[in-house]
């Protein structure tokens, strides 16, 4: 008999418990892994940055007498009605169909508590979204789902959605089982069918075209409200320098932290680039076409606490916008349904599966029952708070800074803990006046 | 009748004249010089009558109007209309009608690829050819086709329903021919006679739509893609 070997058992990075996992699953079912979401995997963030608080060179104000601005106008190109947000913090788009009618609700009541604004998605505008949103932003994305020009001229700015974090150059999908009569209504589709949502716009291509579509937008719309362009984070410099030059009056780039409600994990896990590396670029892009601070920069993709939204600012933003995080604080992934979560399969912390309907919490669901989980009232005052806490958490560091506006925030505020952040960010490595490809 | 001229007013002024006239006007508009993102976002019952050929995007989100080009439009003719008629005596570029609601659009000439595209419930009526990709991913609606089609026509297509009276070079991925039964035939005579074609023959038209086999993945059709 051979003698029982006395090394540890040495597992491989390489092929690691959970790529394993991944093979078989794929070999058992023949079909790649859907999932919601962002990017899981560890990638250079915010939180590589740090603030070098004010001493002898700089003062601080008052964390608790010196008032610090967190307002900000977003869109006052062209529009002759831009959004006035209290804070700097927006919430992203997400569909009704994705999310149900209470989880849409909820986001409105919150951000209009705070003075923010939200977001439409696929599917078009739902009552609910507008009647508790006071300033609601309408997507125009590539489906055209539920897209009526009513909803444009009800809604406080238009959004055309070109990319997003999660899947830069892929569309979206909303599998059957999410298609209810409300659903399939809206999107003039069949009950119970996958709806693919395609990845270019129907009725256009490239950024001479998009400046068209901007002119005849404005032209339904009177010129009256702010139009944004969402790219997502793939070639920063020269999407917001084309969207610029195509009128948009605010960019967005998502990053690839930033959620979708479902698509392939290879897609969300490989393609893109992280939020952290998209801000300087943007703002590069914007700085040498003047524009600076004339069109507004808006950051997204894994902003998660007030820290994130300072660090963004500092870089050259003018405001962020939360998608996940949002849906965290209304209850998503939220540990007392452990015991659900388990019965799918995974635990709270972990579920992805929001394309599937069965979300314990309510939130990525069409089923009934499970909606009712969420009370709009409730989920709209949770998230509020989180708003309020993520913008004095960034108005403490800015203070710290001496700083009595966020946007006054600015790269030499900051420092980089790795080579890899340092160069990403163009700011210098912690202790150091080296900045990496600089 | 109200005559408004490009050589005297902008597109802003005459847009906002037409978005903010009395139901039932009539307005001639005089050189337009291939203006883009004309007559977009009328939502009332009037009538407009484009003396020359237009841009990108004329009559884009029509509601009730009735809008007539003496000319040739650019892409996107009628995008996302909600409801109303276009009629464009020329040639129309891509994108016809792409995400149309409702209402009908009649091409007096050629359509160039993707005609239809993403449509939505709007009628189509092309009296000459269309090109490739037409009425790809068409939800619902109808496409008539005089003349030939270009290649993958209604690739994806969902609900929609597509009559061609000429050549097919190729079908795109899930449609098929299916048979033109007494309630296709009807439907057919009805888009038209709303239009006011009555300039043709039934027994030439071919019906194509949805084999429906797309509509749920599954990895068995993955090379179908």
């Amino acid at each position: 008999m051979k003698k029982k070997s006395t090394t540890e058992p040495r597992t491989s990075h390489t092929f690691d418990a959970y790529t394993n996992s991944e093979i078989r699953r794929a070999a058992e079912t023949g079909i790649y892994d859907i999932r919601g979401g962002g990017s899981k995997r560890s990638l250079p963030n915010f939180d590589d940055l740090l603030f070098l608080g004010a001493s002898i060179s700089r003062y601080p104000l008052e964390g608790y007498r010196e008032s610090c601005n967190t307002k900000v106008i977003l869109g006052d190109r062209f529009s002759s009605n831009p959004l006035n947000l209290e804070i700097p913090i927006t919430i992203a788009g997400m569909s009704f169909g994705a999310l149900s009618a209470q989880a849409k609700e909820a986001l409105g009541r919150g951000a209009s508590l705070v003075g923010t604004s939200t977001t439409t998605g696929d599917g078009g505008m739902t009552k609910e979204e507008r009647g508790h949103s006071k300033q609601l932003v309408y997507q125009l994305l590539p489906s055209r789902y539920g897209m009526n020009p009513d909803d444009l001229r009800k809604a406080d700015a238009i959004e055309i959605v070109v990319g997003q974090g999660a899947k830069p150059g892929g569309g979206g999908m909303l599998l059957g089982q999410k298609i209810n009569d409300r659903v399939a209504e809206m999107r003039t589709l069949p009950k119970g069918i996958d709806q693919r949502s395609p990845c270019r716009h129907p009725d256009w291509t490239g950024p001479d075209d998009m400046e068209i579509k901007i002119l005849e937008l404005r032209e339904i719309t009177g010129w009256k409200v702010p139009i944004f362009v969402k790219v997502a984070g793939s070639r920063p410099y020269y999407d917001v320098a084309l969207a610029a030059k195509s009128g948009a009056d605010v960019v967005v780039v998502d990053g690839m932290q930033g959620g979708t409600a479902a698509t392939q994990e290879v897609f969300i896990e490989n393609v893109g680039i992280p939020t952290l590396a998209c801000v300087r670029p943007a703002v590069r892009a914007l700085q040498e076409l003047g524009l600076h601070r004339k069109v507004q920069l808006i950051i997204s993709g894994g902003i998660r606490n007030g820290a994130d939204v300072a660090k963004a600012l500092a870089l050259g933003a003018d405001a962020v916008s939360i998608g996940s995080a949002a849906l965290i604080a209304l209850g998503d992934n939220d540990p007392r349904y452990q015991k659900d979560y388990e019965k799918l399969g995974t635990t709270a912390g972990s579920f992805d599966d929001w394309h599937e309907g069965l979300d314990p919490a309510g939130i990525t669901t069409q089923d009934k029952k499970l909606a009712k989980r969420l009370d709009p009232k409730l989920g709209g005052r949770r998230l509020a708070n989180y708003l309020n806490v993520m913008t004095m958490e960034a108005q403490t560091i800015a203070r710290a800074c001496g700083k009595n506006d966020l946007r006054n925030l600015e790269p030499e505020d900051l420092c980089a803990l790795t080579v890899e952040s340092a160069a990403m960010a163009g700011v210098p490595l912690a202790g150091t006046n080296w900045i990496p490809g600089t | 009748m109200h005559i408004l001229d490009f050589n005297k007013l902008s597109l802003r002024d005459i847009n906002k004249t037409l978005q903010g006239s009395d139901k039932n006007s009539f307005f001639s508009i005089r050189n337009p010089k291939g203006s883009h993102a004309l007559a977009v976002g009328i939502n009332k019952k009037i009538t407009v009558k484009i003396v020359g050929s237009v841009g990108y995007y004329c009559a884009g989100m029509n509601k009730f109007s009735d809008i007539k080009v003496e000319g040739s439009a650019g892409p996107g003719l009628g995008e996302n209309m909600m409801s109303g008629n276009i009629y464009v005596t020329g040639d129309v570029s891509q994108y016809a009608g792409a995400s149309g609601h409702g209402g009908s659009i009649l091409v007096g000439g050629n359509a160039s690829s993707r005609c239809g595209i993403s449509m939505k419930g709007v009628d189509i009526i092309v009296k000459g050819n269309v090109g490739h990709m037409s009425a790809f991913m068409a939800q619902k609606g109808n496409l008539v086709i005089f003349g030939d089609a270009g290649h993958a026509l209604g690739d994806s297509i969902y609900e929609a329903n597509i009559y061609v009276a000429g050549e097919v070079a190729s079908l795109g991925a899930d449609c098929i021919e299916k048979k033109m039964t007494k309630k296709h035939l009807s439907n057919l005579a009805n888009i038209l006679s709303n239009a006011n074609v009555s300039d043709y023959n039934p027994d030439t038209f071919r019906r194509f739509g949805s084999a429906r086999s797309l509509y749920n993945f599954n990895v068995d059709n993955a090379k179908i893609y």
